[in-house]
């Protein structure tokens, strides 16, 4: 539920200011050396925005400390608004989010539309702490707020025949400038198998650090499926489709040898270009290795036992 | 000419100011890595392009002064493909030498970019008036025609590491191809006044 007025972070919320500056401290530290000397940022300062009550903590949270949201806000590829990472957070503030619906149909026993509101008290509301890693090599750790998508799943009873789920986003040019350019195919779709979407990690997110989802990072509604490459996690989503046959997301048809269906993290499957071993976890200097499943094998490894992931990248 | 070299020598470098400027003001972004490896392989690949300028805007303006900048504009480009591959193996891979080496074999894009960069070493090292008269012009001239090669090689470094959008590497190519074709058209056009002398007036046998 929405309170309008502006309230209190709880500080259990937010990153700690310590912990944020002295990350950015050991940047600091290790490029001060070079020519180039990286100052220490003052932190951003948020504006009263919509915040949700009584969210929920996840069991399913990550212990890791979240990115600022400075950074979770600036850095985002979001190519509906501009295929560079820092076009989003300005090209996307014309972007409307109300009135917004998200049409459920296909092999499902209750097709419906809904009303980005109704579809948002649902279910109660959850804070989920998530690792998030680009097929380009960099990662986050963000706070989502959302519901499980296999919440909503439950309601349009999914028929037998539904084998697996496609995402749609929203297609206005008017409103996304950077669908002028043909760069993708658009509108934007994602797919998943019906249980990678019914599983309780695969998240549909309505906010971040508490608040409303900032328009750049996918706003009203978006997927979040955290042990999957992040352009799996479809951003404005307008339409959802439970179809038999496997679906063709935008990447796989931009460039099909680079994208797969599945996009699992994986840092034994290279990108034919790069290497997937390790990331730069954003506002750390040296890179990490990258974990199997994004370090969610425990939990989802089961979904493709037996699949020979090489191959089904 | 000679002031104005000197003048173009600081606004060379506005470029590294301008990055360390925002850097200091902490003006990168999120991902700082990142940008100052584009911002230095970009300002590599114009100041190729600038170099590989000097000649046609000499032949159009008939400024021979100009080729006194050239060397200054190569050993520029040369600095900022020095910036970006310091950039890479210690702010990106943090002195990895199992990982860099990995990298410059298996992917293409960094064995091409790599590759660039080694072949610039030498033209770099070459580029005293000493080193040239040692060479004799001809040799030194064969040798320095390898600024084609990098420069192509750059380009393709950076068209192989994007993900989607071609644009900006687009652009950087079809500068080069319009630099290049200039080149091998004058070639072309040069050899047959040769060959046909009687044919085209004295002043393009002579050039």
């Amino acid at each position: 539920m929405l309170i309008k007025k502006p309230a209190d972070i709880p500080s259990s919320e937010i990153t700690d200011q310590a912990t944020y500056q002295s990350r950015r401290r050991f940047l600091l530290g290790s490029a001060a050396a070079v020519a180039t000397g990286l100052a220490l940022p003052g932190m951003a300062s948020t504006p009263p925005a919509k915040r949700f009550a009584d969210l929920r903590k996840s069991p399913l949270s990550v212990a890791e400390t979240p990115n600022s949201l400075q950074d979770i806000t600036s850095y985002n590829n979001f190519y509906e608004f501009g295929t560079d990472k820092y076009s989003p957070a300005k090209a996307a503030q014309g972007l409307r989010t109300r009135p917004w619906t998200v049409t459920v149909e296909g092999e499902v026993k209750h097709p419906k539309t809904y009303d980005i509101d109704t579809l948002m008290r649902m279910s109660p509301l959850e804070e989920r702490i998530y690792r998030l890693r680009c097929v380009e090599g960099w990662s986050m750790v963000i706070p989502w707020v959302g519901l499980a998508l296999g919440d909503l799943i439950k309601q349009v009873q999914p028929t037998s025949r539904a084998k697996y789920v496609e995402f749609i986003s929203l297609h206005d040019p008017e409103q996304m400038p950077g669908q002028r350019s043909r760069v993708l195919q658009w509108p934007y779709i994602e797919g998943l198998r019906l249980d990678e979407a019914m599983h309780p990690l695969t998240l549909l997110a309505v906010g971040l650090y508490g608040e409303v989802l900032p328009n750049q990072n996918g706003a009203p509604l978006r997927l979040v499926v955290p042990w999957k490459y992040g352009f799996k996690s479809i951003k404005s989503i307008v339409r959802m489709r439970f179809v038999e046959q496997q679906p063709v997301s935008a990447w796989t048809r931009a460039n099909a040898e680079e994208y797969g269906f599945y996009s699992n993290v994986n840092p034994e499957v290279d990108h034919p270009r790069w290497s997937q071993a390790r990331e730069r976890r954003i506002g750390e200097f040296s890179k990490r290795k990258t974990l199997m499943f994004n370090g969610y094998a425990e939990q989802v490894a089961s979904l493709y036992r037996g699949m020979d992931l090489k191959k089904n990248f | 000419m000679k002031w104005f070299k000197l003048a173009l020598f600081p606004l060379c470098l506005v470029p590294l100011a301008l990055l360390a400027a925002d850097g200091y003001a902490d003006n990168l972004g999120a991902n700082p890595i990142e940008v100052i490896t584009h911002s230095t392989g970009t300002w590599t690949l114009v100041f190729l392009l600038i170099t590989l300028c000097i000649t046609p805007l000499r032949r159009f303006t008939g400024i021979n002064g100009l080729i006194k900048l050239r060397r200054m504009l190569g050993l520029f480009a040369f600095f900022y493909a020095c910036l970006h591959f310091v950039t890479y193996f210690w702010l990106d891979q943090f002195f990895d030498w199992p990982a860099i080496v990995k990298d410059v074999i298996k992917r293409p894009f960094i064995t091409v970019g790599f590759t660039s960069f080694m072949l610039l070493v030498p033209l770099a090292l070459t580029s005293t008036n000493a080193m040239m008269k040692r060479l004799g012009g001809r040799r030194w001239q064969w040798l320095h025609r390898l600024v084609y090669v990098i420069a192509i090689g750059g380009v393709v470094h950076y068209l192989w590491l994007v993900k989607k959008d071609l644009t900006q590497p687009l652009i950087y190519a079809a500068v080069l191809s319009l630099l290049l074709g200039y080149r091998i058209v004058h070639r072309w056009r040069s050899s047959a006044a040769r060959a046909k002398p009687s044919a085209l007036s004295p002043q393009a046998t002579q050039a």
